[in-house]
């Protein structure tokens, strides 16, 4: 029996694209479906009532939710092509650490880069290069954070790209001057077609960040 | 070469016992180093730098940090009395709930202890609301690993701790049997639990170090 793979995802959001991006990595056929936030399908709130959120990843019927939890489930599942995580437990708990500190840290200080202004603006700004530079040192002269090839700290990241611009627009600064080897490794990973197809144009980010930064009456 | 294992902890934290309880259902043998987080440790700053923060794991030398990190691989390491399920839908199932439990329970636990009037009041409701979530997880079994204690059961460590934080301050008792008939008995079930009580801080001083910490008397300190 076929597998049926269904994600539940909204297209700018960088949690949703790591799913997409590992799904491509696996080489996997699946059903997207778009939600609509503000109106949220009967299928979202019964696939994750907990949290109500995307992305959900729904295979054969049954959802799994939390963008890393299912990006490890499909690792986990589909085993044999592209594993993002090694196979040494040393090494897993070491992508673990860093998928959990993009976690921890990046989003919120992304938000409050676009959505804020002045000193809380320009802390966030501080911080966020901080964070990209310790990364960055992760990183080293690897060409990407799994080694030779893309794993689960680059899934966890790379997806943030795409917003980089729409973080540099809004809070005034480059993040390529402060990070370069931060940004040459996104070009790199760019480069393949799983990341190049899963990421959205950095311009439509752009797009939806003003239209939100609107709606929420912030300038 | 023997195995060399460290722990870097503090007796009052739940992060750094859910460890202790891991490590113990394995049977591996550990040094434990008991950290003051007002003056952190040389040691605590080199094996964490990130974070700076316990509880950190050091096998062989090589530090792991982030308590559900050091879970996980504590269990790929010492591969015996398994504490997380083999088949990847039910494992991304346990993972979903520990991380329910530190996402929204842990900050909500800590806020109820810092809150007061209408403000507690909501905290302490929005508590009583995760408590009914995770009870409905439980499903029939004895634990939320099933038979024996597993990863969430160990995450969920964080309920012994805010009920001992609770009477210290003499809050109004939230796990009751009357509100969560079903989470009341496992919770019973895994403070009796052989390994499990090992791992719970003494009573008394922990009583007391709630009291110290969120008490509101008027005693200077």
């Amino acid at each position: 029996m076929a597998d049926e793979i269904i994600l539940l995802d909204f297209w700018p959001s960088m949690f949703g694209m790591r799913v997409r991006l590992a799904l491509a990595e696996k080489g996997l056929k699946y059903e997207y479906k778009e939600e609509d936030l503000r109106n949220k399908s009967p299928l979202l709130l019964e696939m994750n009532p907990v949290h109500k959120k995307i992305p959900v990843l729904i295979h054969n019927g049954k959802p799994i939710c939390e963008s890393l939890i299912i990006v490890q489930y499909i690792d986990e599942v589909w085993h044999d092509k592209s594993p993002l995580l090694p196979s040494d437990p040393y090494q897993r708990a070491q992508a673990r650490f860093w998928a959990d500190y993009v976690d921890k840290k990046l989003y919120e200080l992304g938000r409050k880069i676009w959505s804020t202004k002045g000193e809380e603006q320009e802390t966030a700004k501080k911080e966020f290069i901080e964070c990209l530079k310790l990364l960055e040192g992760e990183l080293g002269d690897k060409p990407y954070f799994g080694g030779e090839k893309i794993g689960f700290v680059d899934v966890a990241l790379v997806t943030f790209s795409c917003w980089f611009h729409a973080y540099e627009s809004f809070g005034n600064f480059s993040i390529e001057a402060e990070c370069p080897k931060l940004i040459a490794w996104t070009k790199r990973c760019m480069e393949k077609e799983s990341v190049s197809s899963s990421l959205e144009d950095p311009h439509k980010v752009h797009g939806f960040v003003m239209g939100m930064k609107k709606k929420l009456g912030i300038e | 070469m023997a195995e060399e294992v460290k722990l870097f902890g503090t007796w009052a934290s739940p992060f750094s016992r859910r460890i202790e309880v891991a490590l113990k259902l394995k049977g591996v043998q550990f040094e434990y180093i008991e950290e003051n987080l007002s003056n952190k440790s040389p040691a605590l700053l080199e094996y964490n730098p990130v974070h700076k923060k316990i509880p950190v794991l050091v096998h062989n030398g090589k530090p792991v940090a982030e308590s559900l990190v050091i879970l996980e691989y504590i269990d790929e390491t010492w591969k015996h009395n398994p504490i997380l399920p083999t088949d990847p839908y039910e494992k991304a199932i346990a993972r979903f709930w520990a991380k329910y439990i530190d996402d929204k329970l842990w900050p909500a636990a800590t806020k109820v202890l810092v809150s007061k009037g209408e403000e507690q009041k909501g905290v302490t409701e929005e508590i009583q609301e995760q408590l009914k979530t995770l009870e409905s997880e439980l499903k029939g079994k004895k634990f939320f690993g099933g038979e024996s204690l597993g990863f969430v059961d160990i995450a969920a460590n964080i309920i012994v701790f805010l009920l001992v934080a609770q009477e210290a301050l003499g809050l109004m008792e939230i796990l009751t049997e009357e509100q969560f008939p079903v989470l009341h008995e496992w919770y019973q079930r895994l403070v009796d639990d052989a390994v499990f009580k090992e791992c719970v801080p003494p009573r008394e001083r922990h009583l007391g170090f709630f009291k110290v910490r969120f008490g509101s008397s008027t005693a200077s300190k």
